[in-house]
């Protein structure tokens, strides 16, 4: 039986890359992070921006998801008020492993402007936050760049999911 | 793994009177189409809503608190994320009731760059609902080219205050910075191409649509006398027929000496909404056009002089020994307006937006009431909800173009 030989040495090397699980599994999840539209105020006006015409969020691989059981991110994107921390939090547990979450401007980082009784002095009270983005509004760039950080966050990050490991802590 | 957790249940709070035909689902608070966190609970029988029942408060930021605790200018950037989509509308209704108290007056020149920051902040804000409404509707495109031309908005608004967003570009007394250079002639191009995107992009996608109109047509249906009775105001009263526009009644700023007309729908329902919000885009324009020519000419002054409560220019502030010192007072303690309370009603791309303020005499406000176009917009919803599909709840609430951030303030 007259079989085709290729010589792999004279034509670039085998059809086979090497790499290891983790590289391949954060491969996928860095580049298709699908964030849940979690506008809360001014910002999910920015975050709107930002997946429009003109900034394009599509060619990161970020297509914007209703529902948390389709997102792998969470934008909290705006004032998170005492009334609707329950809410946040309970979406924030419906989102399937693993997930992150970014905290857009200065009301989600740390209440912002509004010290008063309604609000929630930073969402890290309720949800475990990824990435602190500065600003009040952030311009659709710095989101843009607040999700490059958060992917190669993910590409340092063990794929079985073992969080806060020494090495992962030693961020970007 | 996740922990189950108890909850706590949904309806604790309200009473309804149902019969077991009727089931009772929640709508928000997160919900792509709730325009920010209106969360309403509906009550269906079929697929037709029986009762409505909005709940809001999910954005309470205590804002008018937070204006008996801060001095009159530190508390105009706050007035920005009131309704977030148009800022200079809220710092301008503020600024004005600021000044009225005050009795002062804004120089020529700040007028002008007012009123023609306030009607760019009308395109942006129109502009935002057209693409929202479309959005909610199920047409995505609309939605990326209204960002495009809004976009162009952005630029112009950045190349004046250096904010895309939160603008605070309009100070008590005048406005805080002249026109850049080349301003004038982009903002006539953006005048151009709006005026051209309207004619062949949303006019050729949405006006004849059939899909467009079969979901907008004899949907969300307002009476001239149910606009009355609930206190719509702005495109709201406008799209049930009724030419009520403050920029006529009570003209502030350069509004009468300015040529344009009120659009009116006497359809009531969303289409003739969604027709009237794009005619306001054109007058919008033809009034910025107008503008434009108005502003050659000006004194280059832009704060008003009164030395009580306004710093004087820089350059005074740097070289006279008194003005120095007026700044000092001004900045450390405040500006102290006389005794008073005073309303201004002015006309925002959602309605009539007021400030109400009572002054004891101190640098801070006794109380600040905000009349806020959309909370009337919002109680609405359990009105003109009643009767129709869950389908169509979307396009409503699209329709009524709410905001949250100057419902719950």
């Amino acid at each position: 039986m007259a079989q085709h030989q290729v010589n792999y040495a004279s034509a670039g090397g085998l059809p086979v890359a090497l790499t290891t699980v983790d590289h391949l599994v954060n491969w996928g999840r860095s580049n298709s992070l699908w964030p849940l539209t979690y506008g809360l105020a001014c910002c999910a006006i920015e975050m709107m921006a930002s997946g429009a015409s003109r900034y394009d969020f599509d060619r990161m691989g970020t297509i914007f998801r209703a529902s948390p059981r389709q997102a792998d991110v969470m934008i909290l994107a705006g004032t998170l008020s005492k009334k609707h921390a329950e809410f946040a939090r309970r979406l924030y547990d419906q989102m399937t492993e693993p997930k992150w979450v970014i905290s857009m401007g200065s009301c989600a980082n740390t209440g912002g402007m509004f010290n008063t009784y309604a609000t929630v002095q930073g969402v890290d009270r309720i949800v475990p936050v990824d990435i602190y983005l500065p600003g009040c509004a952030p311009r659709p760039e710095t989101l843009q760049y607040a999700l490059m950080m958060l992917q190669k966050k993910i590409r340092r990050e063990s794929a079985n999911m073992k969080k806060n490991t020494k090495s992962n802590l030693r961020l970007i | 793994m996740q922990q189950p957790n108890k909850l706590t249940p949904f309806f604790e709070n309200l009473n309804f009177e149902r019969d077991d035909n009727t089931m009772v689902i929640n709508f928000g608070p997160q919900h792509p189409s709730a325009h920010g966190q209106l969360r309403l609970v509906l009550e269906l029988d079929g697929e037709q809503v029986v009762k409505a029942y909005p709940d809001i408060g999910y954005l309470h930021r205590g804002i008018e608190k937070m204006a008996e605790n801060m001095t009159y200018n530190e508390f105009l950037p706050t007035t920005d994320r009131l309704d977030y989509i148009a800022s200079t509308s809220n710092n301008y209704a503020y600024a004005i009731a600021v000044e009225k108290l005050l009795g002062i007056e804004a120089p020529r020149r700040a007028q002008v760059i007012r009123t023609m920051l306030l009607e760019l902040n009308r395109v942006i804000s129109h502009l935002f609902f057209v693409a929202t409404h479309a959005l909610d509707v199920g047409a995505m495109s609309v939605f990326l080219y209204a960002f495009r031309e809004r976009e162009f908005a952005m630029d112009l608004m950045e190349d004046y205050c250096g904010a895309r967003l939160t603008h605070s570009s309009v100070r008590i007394g005048g406005v805080p910075l002249d026109l850049p250079a080349g301003w004038m002639v982009n903002m006539r191009a953006f005048c151009d191409k709006v005026d051209y995107e309207l004619e062949h992009t949303y006019n050729a996608l949405l006006q004849e649509n059939r899909i467009w109109k079969m979901r907008l047509e004899n949907v969300g249906v307002l009476t001239p006398e149910d606009a009355l009775s609930w206190g719509c105001t702005g495109p709201m009263l406008r799209g049930s027929g009724i030419a009520y526009d403050i920029r006529k009644e009570e003209p502030y700023e350069l509004y009468s000496e300015l040529d344009f007309d009120i659009p009116i729908a006497d359809t009531n329902d969303s289409y003739g909404r969604y027709r009237l919000y794009m005619a306001e885009i054109k007058e919008s324009t033809k009034m910025i056009r107008q503008l434009i020519l108005k502003y050659d000419g000006t004194e280059p002054q832009l704060m008003a002089h009164a030395p009580r409560y306004i710093s004087a220019p820089k350059e005074e502030i740097m070289t006279q020994n008194y003005a120095l010192m007026q700044h000092f007072v001004l900045v450390t303690q405040g500006m102290r307006p006389p005794k008073g309370e005073v309303y201004v009603p002015t006309e925002s791309p959602k309605g009539e937006l007021g400030f109400y303020i009572k002054s004891e005499g101190e640098p801070y406000a006794y109380r600040l009431k905000c009349r806020a176009p959309s909370f009337f917009h919002t109680g609405l919803l359990q009105e003109i909800l009643v009767g129709t599909y869950i389908a169509d709840v979307v396009t409503i609430i699209g329709s009524t173009n709410i905001v949250f951030g100057e419902v719950d303030r």
